[in-house]
């Protein structure tokens, strides 16, 4: 056992998983990117001035009154449908009751009892090739709520703050929360899958056009639930639901740290107390908010400004057969048209480079000499860097280009990482920065016969031994023409010139 | 037989930030009895076919186009706020609860 910042007691995590069975549930909200928000016509953008994107309706104003949003609700169905649920024949909007000033009506339209879409399912893959099918309960449709701004008070948190700021740009963003059933039975592998869920999720959504997903924009959230239980067929334990984990390596880190935690209680012999949890980034543990509301506090009831949504089939069926291809499926036949082995696709898939990969083939370049590419020289750059690779300033189709220019004989592979270190540097694309920094492979047989024949006299000895039949200096007088070059010769040229020389 | 009792009164009170008297919570009690009552009547001549009621006009899928509207311009959201800062409405000091 350890003991943490706070005095919190911790349990090693193998440790724990040996003598707890971890349960995990997880609530996702993802911001559909819809142009205006659920319930009025005003614009949905990031990062404009405050409070510059409202309507009386996203102010709560006396006598506004909201009016759904088509595409918000086909987005929704797209989600539900692409989770394998059930659509609602009927479903209700309701007024979930509380006081925070990032709600500027006291309540948020969310749905109760009648979710559009509920009882589905997702398929998983976790790293090693695992796959972990995971329940949804349900997938519902809610607005967004402001966002407030702390002020005075020495750390900026809540407590001590002299007041708050809000603003209620993002009040009325339409979302989808997504519900999963208990996920029993991962063990060990639990932040693993948690993780796993999440990342996948995300590529459903990009991957359905309903939302941009950027995590790092708080397009999509997760409040991760964890129980422990002494074996896997104990009753599930009292869990705590850790609130607005904001990156998938949070995900994983919340879910592992409150295994710990949790092991740690139960090991004192006390009980975890059910409750709401914070995730702090910096400090990777979890702290105890306020303890969970009894679903009555909210006191729910159907939203008397909005009528009902009763879905036809028809539209539900269009919609189904708008569905694009899912994202694992994709997958499996990219996979398949570019001849890579599974750990091969694994690492592709794990770097982020799928959709990269396939956009420097689509411009040419050989699936092959793409992954070599992406996975070696820019991942090593991305890596030092420290930022992912679709951050990197270049694009599939300048990596194209730099492998046609190697292809066709004109860039040697050493020659096309410095024509790459120049794209990276914003010199242009491949062929501008070959020009600019004259580095291409020189061709000319005559120049190159000049330096075969400076090589061959400054190295009589050598040049004696070669014409006596022993090779073993040629490689000697290929690095002198190479160094004589700056690089730029092609190797296999000067060796052919070498033994062609040697006779003359 | 009162089914309300002052306490609940006091609790949902809590829960909607109105405050009331004690004469009120008394009076409250009795009169939410009797709507309980009144609303206990219809659950017992609604039989399962009667499907549930959530609005009285007989409308569904009143839904509007994705369309953009002009918003209201900054000045005017937040002309009728309290206070107000950096563009923001000011509002007093949250204390016990979540960010």
């Amino acid at each position: 056992m350890s003991a943490e910042p706070s005095g919190t007691l911790l349990v090693d995590y193998d440790e724990a998983t040996r003598r707890y069975d971890p349960v995990i549930g997880i609530e996702v909200h993802v911001e559909l990117g819809t142009a205006t928000k659920m319930f009025d016509g005003a614009p949905q953008e990031f990062g404009g001035e405050p409070n510059s994107a409202t309507t009386p309706v996203s102010l709560g104003l006396p006598g506004s009154l909201p009016v759904v949003n088509e595409k918000a609700v086909e987005s929704a169905i797209l989600i539900g449908l692409a989770l394998n649920c059930e659509i609602a024949e009927l479903c209700r909007f309701a007024r979930k009751n509380y006081f925070y000033p990032d709600v500027p009506k006291n309540y948020q339209i969310s749905q109760y009892d009648e979710p559009i879409a509920h009882d589905g399912w997702l398929d998983v893959e976790l790293e090693d090739g695992t796959v972990v099918r995971v329940e949804i309960e349900r997938a519902h449709m809610e607005e967004d709520a402001g966002k407030n701004t702390h002020v005075g008070g020495a750390t900026g948190r809540i407590h001590g703050a002299e007041y708050s700021l809000v603003d209620y740009n993002r009040a009325g963003v339409p979302l989808v929360e997504i519900v999963t059933r208990p996920i029993t039975g991962v063990g060990d592998r639990a932040p693993e899958v948690a993780r796993a869920y999440v990342q996948t999720l995300r590529d459903l959504f990009r991957a359905l056009g309903v939302s941009e997903a950027r995590m790092e924009r708080g397009n999509v959230r997760a409040d991760v639930n964890v129980s422990l239980r002494p074996t896997p067929d104990s009753p599930l334990g009292t869990r705590t639901e850790t609130k607005n984990v904001n990156s998938f390596r949070s995900v994983e880190r919340a879910v592992r740290y409150e295994v710990s935690r949790q092991a740690a209680v139960l090991d004192a012999g006390a009980s975890v107390v059910q409750e709401t949890r914070h995730w702090h980034e910096d400090t990777g543990v979890t702290t105890a908010g306020r303890v969970k509301s009894d679903a009555e506090d909210y006191r729910y009831f159907p939203e008397p400004d909005l009528v009902p949504l009763v879905p036809s089939r028809d539209w539900v069926e269009a919609l189904r057969a708008r569905l694009p291809e899912m994202p694992a499926a994709r997958r499996r036949r990219l996979q398949d048209e570019w001849g890579y082995a599974d750990a091969e696709m694994r690492d592709v898939v794990n770097a982020g480079a799928v959709e990269l990969i396939e956009a420097t083939v689509a411009a040419g370049a050989s699936p092959a000499a793409a992954r070599k590419w992406w996975m070696g020289e820019l991942a090593r750059t991305a890596n030092a860097d420290g930022v992912a690779l679709e951050e990197l300033t270049v694009t599939p189709g300048q990596i194209a280009e730099l492998q046609g220019l190697v292809d066709s004989g004109r860039l040697n592979d050493k020659l096309a990482r410095q024509v790459l270190a120049g794209v990276l540097a914003g010199e242009g694309s491949p062929e501008q920065v070959v020009a600019a920094r004259g580095l291409e492979v020189v061709s000319d047989d005559g120049a190159l016969i000049a330096a075969v024949d400076d090589a061959l006299a400054a190295q009589p000895d050598a040049a004696e031994k070669i014409r006596g039949g022993n090779l073993g200096p040629v490689g000697a007088i290929i690095g002198a023409v190479m160094k004589a070059t700056r690089g730029q010769a092609d190797a296999a040229r000067v060796r052919e010139l070498v033994l062609e020389r040697i006779k003359a | 037989m009162s089914t309300i009792s002052r306490e609940e009164v006091a609790r949902l009170a809590g829960l909607a930030r109105i405050d009331l008297t004690d004469a009120e919570l008394t009076r409250l009690a009795t009169e939410l009895d009797v709507i309980v009552e009144a609303v206990a009547t219809v659950s017992r001549v609604a039989t399962d076919d009667v499907p549930a009621t959530s609005h009285p006009l007989p409308l569904v899928n009143v839904l509007r186009p994705d369309v953009v509207v002009q918003p209201l311009a900054a000045d005017q959201a937040l002309a009728a706020a309290p206070s107000a800062e950096d563009g923001r409405f000011a509002v007093p000091q949250i204390l016990g609860e979540d960010a």
